[in-house]
């Protein structure tokens, strides 16, 4: 479980989030929503412990204990996994190489072992189809000339492949046609059912269409400023965030 | 050829790390100082050369003095020529046995698995200790199909008429002041002729190695592929530690005549206390392929351009060549094809690591004069950037007048970003294996366009020489 407890995070002497309070349990599907700027992706990277999100009051908690004094890649292998918004081309570097080799690194594989990526290929291979790209994508470098849309569903794809315990999800429908939304929706609805606490952060509440939340939050000035369920989303969709704050 | 474990082919570790520092070895003979035309002819007399050759040497010395000190050129003015010994005998007798070469020597070879990898996989091998050839072999299988590999001394004895014919000939002194130096100072070396249709598919090596410090080392490699004939030809070399620097002046003539074809394949590896200029230029006749590939790890600063005359029609060429600038040091290279017959192919693949503050330069040359008919160049060239105190140059030299000539130049620098090693940390991987894997697909192309053996080595190079660095800039 993911315990954030009065999160206050500073990004370039600027503090964008001013005492966040949230939990992810497994099996729950919490949203995020807010209008840019709001503080959403900061939220997402000072989890995962990015360098230059310098919380400076409250904790990150994990299964109860804190988190903050570890690295990304160590939060990464405890179970945490982020789909960043943005995800940066890798030239060169084929899923076919990425794919094993962070597998192997979860599991403790020396990387060296050339046949595991063979086994490793061939079990993630099904976890592409379910969101949609076929068996060619793990030939092509990452998003390298990727469309918005393909980047999302590789982000997603990886998310699967990894098999974290909790899945941080930054805006993982922008780019996405209706149908692509749908297939977004099935697979968090998947990963929830699965045992996986799953938090999804968005701008614009579409995607909860298709989904039932079991927690929807406004964080607008890095200040959590409602709660509820979906019938917060469905305000939000109605009013603007303008409104949410003079409800 | 098949090489089970072609790791086997390079034992690699940094030269430092491997060999630690020089021990000394006596000279029988040792020439320094300024360089003049009796010091040249001395160096003649212990050769016993003919005297066709000592004219060669003296020609040479004088375009030496003559010539510009090239403008592009940067750092190599710390070489005070005047204080070097430009030729040192080592006190060994030529070999073919490795239990003749005296301990303190023949552990620097051991430590690199020399002796080990002819055993496995070479046909033929020649090892260079200073200025001589102190051990050299070739299988007699090679033998039996004609093919002759001799040191370069050897030759000028014994086949006089073919030395005259390519020695100096593909790489004239003229061209530029340190190849008229390594004209007249020339020293060790292989020679190696290829019969016509005769296949050397294992591949020869020659390595050279320097064991102290102000000193030169010019030795000659001269090739001669006869028609339709192929052969893989391989060369390493390295030094151990020492205080000051030593001076490496190498020259490596090609001639694939029609039909032929050249792998030529060098490892570089000096210790950085070697200044390496590397003279390299190939003639490809009708229908020949002339295919380079160059890993410069090592040195203090290197200028190394693998050059191909493409003379002949349908002739063809290749260079692939990667640089890696490691800590305060330069790498200044870059691939020349000369285009001067119809329907003549180059391809050239330059990639460049800099790291640590080392500096990469591409220098290239692309020539396709007029008549030189549906001439196809291409040329990639890439340069990886780690940090912010590491550079990357590149200056591409394109002279095409042939209106039918085809030429793609595809010039990009990169630098690992922090949203990609975050991207990939935020995967579970640490940042040694973040950059690994970066830089693995950076060069991913690279291990596609050489030999499979010669890319395997090379990522095991790259693994050591990465599994050091520190955080990324």
């Amino acid at each position: 479980m993911l315990e954030v407890k009065d999160l206050h995070v500073t990004v370039e002497e600027k503090e964008i989030l001013k005492g966040v309070n949230l939990k992810v349990e497994p099996g729950k599907l919490v949203v995020v929503m807010g209008p840019n700027a709001g503080g959403k992706s900061t939220l997402a990277y000072a989890i995962m412990g990015r360098e230059g999100y310098e919380v400076t009051k409250g904790d990150i908690l994990f299964n109860g204990e804190s988190i903050l004094e570890l690295g990304p890649d160590e939060r990464s292998r405890l179970g945490i996994f982020l789909s960043v918004q943005e995800p940066p081309p890798l030239p060169g570097v084929k899923g076919s190489l990425l794919v094993p080799a962070v597998i192997k690194k979860r599991r403790g594989i020396p990387m060296d072992d050339k046949f595991a990526d063979i086994k490793i290929l061939r079990e993630v291979r099904p976890k592409l189809e379910l969101v949609g790209l076929d068996s060619s994508y793990m030939g092509r470098e990452v998003n390298v000339g990727f469309s918005g849309g393909e980047k999302k569903r590789f982000e997603l794809f990886q998310a699967l492949a990894y098999d974290p315990k909790i899945v941080i999800l930054d805006e993982p429908d922008s780019g996405l046609d209706v149908d692509g939304v749908k297939m977004v929706a099935r697979v968090i609805d998947d990963m929830r059912k699965n045992g996986k606490g799953v938090l999804l952060i968005t701008h614009n509440p579409r995607l909860l269409h298709f989904i039932t939340p079991d927690e929807v939050n406004v964080l607008i000035d890095g200040k959590i400023v409602m709660t509820g369920g979906l019938d917060v989303a469905e305000f939000v969709e109605t009013h603007g965030y303008d409104k949410v704050v003079t409800r | 050829m098949s090489i089970e474990k072609p790791e086997e082919l390079v034992r690699y570790r940094e030269p430092e790390e491997l060999l630690g520092f020089a021990k000394d070895y006596p000279a029988e003979v040792e020439l320094k100082g300024r360089i003049t035309e009796s010091l040249i002819r001395e160096i003649s007399k212990v050769k016993k050369e003919p005297e066709w050759m000592t004219r060669l040497r003296l020609k040479s010395l004088e375009l030496f003095y003559k010539l510009p000190m090239p403008n592009w050129l940067q750092g190599i003015e710390m070489l005070d020529l005047d204080t070097m010994a430009h030729y040192v005998k080592p006190d060994i007798e030529l070999s073919s046995s490795w239990d003749d070469i005296p301990k303190e020597v023949r552990e620097y070879y051991e430590k690199i698995g020399i002796p080990e990898l002819e055993a496995k996989v070479l046909h033929g091998l020649s090892a260079q200790y200073e200025s001589e050839t102190i051990y050299h072999k070739m299988k007699k299988s090679l033998e039996d199909k004609g093919v002759v590999m001799i040191p370069m001394e050897e030759a000028v004895q014994k086949y006089p008429d073919i030395v005259k014919r390519y020695f100096l000939r593909i790489f004239p002194p003229s061209d530029h002041k340190f190849a008229a130096l390594h004209g007249a100072l020339w020293s060790g070396g292989v020679f190696v002729y290829v019969p016509k249709g005769v296949r050397v598919e294992a591949p020869i090596e020659a390595f050279f190695l320097i064991g102290r410090a102000f000193e030169s080392q010019f030795e000659h490699t001269l090739l001669i592929a006869d028609e339709n004939s192929y052969i893989y030809f391989i060369e390493g070399c390295t030094a151990p530690m020492y205080k000051g620097f030593s001076f490496h002046d190498g020259m490596v003539e090609l001639y694939a005549h029609r039909g032929a074809h050249i792998r030529f394949t060098t490892f570089q590896n000096w210790s950085k206390h070697v200044i390496n200029f590397n003279n390299k230029r190939a003639i490809a006749e009708e229908n020949a392929r002339v295919d380079w590939v160059e890993g410069s790890i090592g040195s203090m600063l290197t200028y190394v351009y693998p050059s191909t005359v493409l003379r002949g029609k349908g002739s063809s060429s290749r260079s692939v060549v990667f640089t890696l600038a490691k800590g305060p040091y330069l790498k200044d290279s870059g691939s020349k094809m000369f285009h001067v017959a119809p329907n003549t192919k180059s391809r050239i693949v330059n990639k460049s690591i800099s790291v640590d503050g080392g500096i990469n330069v591409y220098r290239g040359v692309i020539r396709i004069p007029y008549g030189a008919r549906n001439a196809v160049s291409n040329v990639e060239c890439e340069s990886l950037i780690l940090d912010d105190k590491s550079y990357a140059y590149t200056y591409p030299h394109n002279q095409i007048e042939e209106p039918t000539a085809s030429v793609s130049h595809e010039a990009t620098t990169m630098r690992l970003t922090e949203d990609q090693i975050f991207y990939l940390l935020s995967r579970g991987l640490d940042e040694d294996d973040a950059k690994n894997l970066l830089i693995m697909g950076f060069l991913d192309e690279l291990f596609i366009e050489v030999p499979f053996e010669v890319a395997h080595v090379l990522k095991k190079v790259l693994e050591i020489e990465f599994e050091k660095l520190g955080g990324v800039g």
